[in-house]
């Protein structure tokens, strides 16, 4: 079946009005009569939440943690980026476009990218509007940092905390319609299943995690903001609670799963120190602003680094890509800094790392500037090291960050179930096989506040929603199947702890499905992934019961749902037999070891739907085409 | 350089909001200096599951100090000894090999335990509904740079605005006073532009709330500021006092 995205005809600058005007409006009066439901309250769901509330639809939110202000949009540090050109230097909304294209080595649909880069100067707007305190100049107007894989300097940020600024601002609009009754707030569910009548998407079933006792709820359209799926991993910077289980049981029941094996490994994070790790802090990447990377020229060379010489040093970015030195987007960072580790330059105990170094930066600006764009970064690294990156250079390891694939959705939003929406991060849509820095934030609030509001409204007017309680016996069902789990779950009573076979299957994914894959190690890692799951529901042991606060079963149901997950993962990266952006098949590669697409049989979104528990999935794809942006190599030298 | 060593761990245990709690002693033994407070909480939960226990039920997410999910008190203190530092930036380092460490949940009227170390916060997000906003609907705002907001100001509002939510203000406070949190979004709003309008509204109607919420008054003990994790000042509460006596006194707000 060929993938149908409902990209709307004309030119690219006039697409999103248009389609805006041709969208069905619901009356203003008759909005309160329809409900929708939003799971998940980061960046996109927040705004989502908040913003159909205003319009007047009656919103139930959904969040896993204790208060929707701690979804993980509050980590990220850098920055967000928008086309505002305020700095003069030549960027506009078709340059961010271009830009975010190209980045994402050309996988990413050219029509939602452009819409994209449109909104993104309303966020900072709004943003602003909101009392979110962006970083200014003396002059008092908003200042701007350079970001990967751009020569303009387009990122908006506050301190090294741009992400929980802007997910308070959507907290505080999302609290105002709490406060008015407009959003019934649930804090601490996990939604364990959609509920699917009449082919479309009606409800939602979840979890009460401090009692246990499974809810239903019934809407006229279902929004998922529930995140990526960063944490199959094991070893992650995503918080510990993200998980994959929304979009994988709203994969089962009938919505496709896009681009899985695209998974960002971000270069600049604290190296593994230990196997009791339980996760992975990132740097933020507005460090490579200042900071210079390099590894000592000798392999093995043990000095410590104020030892070494210039002379005896490889700046290997600057050498390598000299147009965009430290500043190349991160899949080509991460790809140079396992190059040079597998090359026996490795820095540290265990050689694993590569120096990131602000010595110049502090020579050149003094020590106060420094500190007063990266301190809390500085002190964050400190905390974990114990090491002063102010005296001696930070050591950095690529770690998994973000993961580009997702539920796939058309031009609306929607996915291949009617009437579930799915934004942010756990869509597919706008960054193609990789993200550059300081583009998550400006997807997030762009779904959230400026697109689904729209096209959520154009599928309530153009559809006929028949009335539906959770009296329906597809409700009864839901729960059914879900207590089923759960009680095998704990029934098990094995030896191995959820933990353990998270902790194999992660290592299973990074050796062979991470930076660098090839067909050997993905075809091995399928039969690896199978025997994992297959230990787990022999031998995994969950303690407790259901009917109280149990963290141990709600890691259970994630880490299942992870063991499924990763086979699609595997069997997309198999299925994809070129390089491109996040995914590097060791196989396809150009002479200087850059990523080598194949732009003649894989220009395409691959995605999978569900067929049955150990099936294989069937395969669609979305082709792609680019008008705008010619397809080339990239090329950052 | 890493190393190892072992405590002897008490730690506050309760099966629900309506059972009576009691501290149980744990050995840990053999923990990486290396390791961060909650990873090391990690591994005695591991040990308790493959005993057939119960494991430990504490609160996190993010574990960079930012989403502001997990604390305890540790050893008297909110988020333990070090200074400036969330529980799960506290790293294993700061302590000594045979060193005892009592482990217990925030302590307020305002949080009810829910287990052993986790509890219900919810009082906070009642207070910022109540007025924590700047009442402006998506798709309303001037361009970003209509009205400029001089540096040392916007750079006050985000000095209040790092707050994260923990309630570490609150646990340590003899008086379980909720002035730090309340104050730092309404000095934040109150500072820019953007929050001015409402500066009288907002002032009132979120200090209403946190009295009904159930939390202490401030009387100036200075411990919230001691123990915040992101060093908010107590100034901030000086700028919320002013606030709420000029909505008093000159606003036509109720």
């Amino acid at each position: 079946m060929q993938l149908d995205a409902k990209i709307p005809g004309g030119p690219i600058e006039q697409k999103w009005d248009k389609y805006r005007f041709d969208l069905k409006l619901v009356n203003p009066a008759n909005k309160r009569k329809f409900n929708v439901i939003v799971v998940g309250t980061g960046l996109a769901g927040g705004s989502a939440a908040a913003t159909m509330a205003e319009l007047g639809y009656n919103v139930k939110n959904f969040c896993i943690q204790d208060s929707p202000r701690r979804a993980h949009s509050i980590a990220a540090q850098g920055g967000i980026n928008a086309a505002k050109n305020y700095q003069n230097d030549g960027d506009s909304i078709y340059r961010l476009f271009y830009d975010t294209v190209k980045g994402g080595d050309f996988r990413a649909r050219e029509a939602n990218v452009y819409r994209l880069a449109q909104v993104s100067n309303n966020i900072i707007d709004q943003c602003a509007a909101q009392g979110v305190p962006f970083a200014r100049e003396y002059g008092g107007t908003l200042a701007n940092r350079s970001f990967g894989g751009a020569q303009v300097s387009r990122t908006f940020y506050a301190r090294g905390q741009t992400g929980q600024q802007l997910l308070l601002g959507a907290y505080s609009a999302l609290s105002r319609q709490i406060g008015a009754g407009k959003v019934e707030m649930f804090e601490r569910r996990e939604m364990l299943d959609v509920v699917i009548i009449d082919g479309k998407a009606r409800g939602i079933v979840t979890r009460n995690l401090i009692t246990g006792e499974v809810e239903k709820h019934a809407a006229d359209a279902v929004v998922l903001a529930t995140g990526g799926y960063g944490n199959v991993f094991f070893l992650s910077t995503n918080a510990m609670a993200s998980n994959v289980t929304a979009a994988f049981r709203a994969y089962k029941k009938g919505a496709f799963f896009a681009n899985p094996c695209y998974t960002q490994i971000h270069p600049t994070c604290i190296p593994v120190h230990g196997d009791y790790q339980s996760k992975l802090t990132l740097m933020s990447e507005s460090l490579r602003n200042d900071g210079r990377v390099w590894v000592p020229k000798k392999p093995g060379d043990k000095r410590a680094p104020d030892q070494i010489p210039e002379s005896d040093r490889e700046y290997y970015l600057e050498n390598k890509y000299p147009s965009f030195g430290n500043l190349v987007p991160r899949d080509v960072a991460s790809r140079n800094a396992k190059e040079q580790c597998d090359a026996g330059k490795g820095v540290g105990d265990t050689e694993l790392a590569v120096y990131l170094d602000f010595a110049d930066a502090i020579k050149r600006d003094g020590r106060d500037v420094i500190e007063k764009k990266y301190g809390n970064l500085f002190q964050m690294y400190n905390k974990i090291t114990a090491d002063d990156p102010y005296k001696t250079p930070m050591m950095i390891y690529p770690a998994v960050h973000y993961t580009m694939g997702g539920l796939w959705v058309d031009y609306n939003l929607m996915s291949t179930v009617p009437g579930l929406f799915v934004l942010g991060e756990a869509n597919f849509s706008d960054h193609g096989a990789n993200r550059l820095g300081a583009s998550a934030l400006m997807q997030g609030l762009a779904d959230g506040y400026f697109v689904a509001p729209y096209t959520i409204g154009g599928y309530i007017a153009g559809e006929t929603l028949n009335p539906v309680t959770t009296d329906h016996p597809a409700f009864k069902e839901s729960i059914q199947a879900v207590n089923e789990k759960t009680e095998k779950l704990l029934s098990i009573n094995g030896k191995k702890t959820v933990d353990d076979f998270h902790k194999e299957l992660g290592k299973v994914l990074w050796d062979h499905c991470g930076m660098a894959r090839n067909n050997n190690g993905l075809d091995k890692a399928k039969g690896m992934i199978q025997n994992i799951r297959a230990e787990f529901w022999k031998n995994v042991t969950v303690p407790g019961s259901q009917g109280e606060f149990n963290q141990s079963l709600e890691r259970a149901g994630r880490v299942a749902d992870f063991l499924e997950f990763a086979e699609v993962m595997v069997t997309d990266a198999r299925a994809r037999q070129e390089s491109c952006g996040g995914h590097f098949n060791e196989e396809f590669q150009t002479d200087e070891n850059e990523a080598l697409r194949d732009d003649e049989n894989f220009c395409h979104a691959a995605a999978w739907e569900y067929t049955g528990d150990d099936k294989e999935p069937n395969f669609h794809k979305e082709p792609l085409t680019f008008e705008h942006v010619k397809l080339t190599q990239r090329s950052y030298k | 350089m890493s190393k190892t060593i072992n405590l002897t761990l008490k730690v506050w245990r309760q099966k629900g909001p309506d059972v009576k709690g009691k501290l149980e002693t744990y050995q840990a033994d053999g923990i990486s200096t290396d390791m961060s407070f909650l990873e090391m909480i990690d591994v005695i939960n591991e040990k308790l599951t493959r005993d057939g226990k119960d494991p430990i039920a504490f609160d996190h997410d993010c574990r960079e100090g930012i989403c502001g999910m997990c604390g305890c008190v540790v050893n008297g203190r909110a988020h333990g000894p070090e200074k400036g530092t969330t529980l799960c930036q506290l790293h294993m380092r700061h302590f000594s090999n045979g060193d005892t460490v009592v482990i217990e949940p925030w302590r307020s009227r305002a949080f009810k335990v829910i287990k052993d170390l986790v509890v219900d916060r919810s009082a906070f997000d009642k207070v910022i509904q109540a007025g924590g906003y700047v009442s402006v609907n998506t798709g309303g705002a001037p361009d970003a740079n209509a009205i400029p907001i001089p540096q040392v100001i916007a750079e006050t509002a985000m000095d209040a605005a790092a707050c994260i939510g923990c309630g570490a203000c609150v646990a340590s406070c003899p008086n379980a006073s909720a002035m730090l949190f309340v104050s730092a979004k309404v000095s934040q709003l109150s500072l820019l532009p953007q929050g001015k309008p409402e500066a009288a509204k907002r002032a009132l109607a979120m200090v209403r709330k946190m009295d009904e919420m159930g939390f202490g008054n401030c009387t100036n003990e200075a411990e919230c500021e001691a123990e915040c994790p992101k060093e908010i000042s107590i100034s901030h509460i000086a700028r919320m006092n002013r606030e709420f006596l000029k909505a008093g006194l000159f606003s036509s707000e109720k």
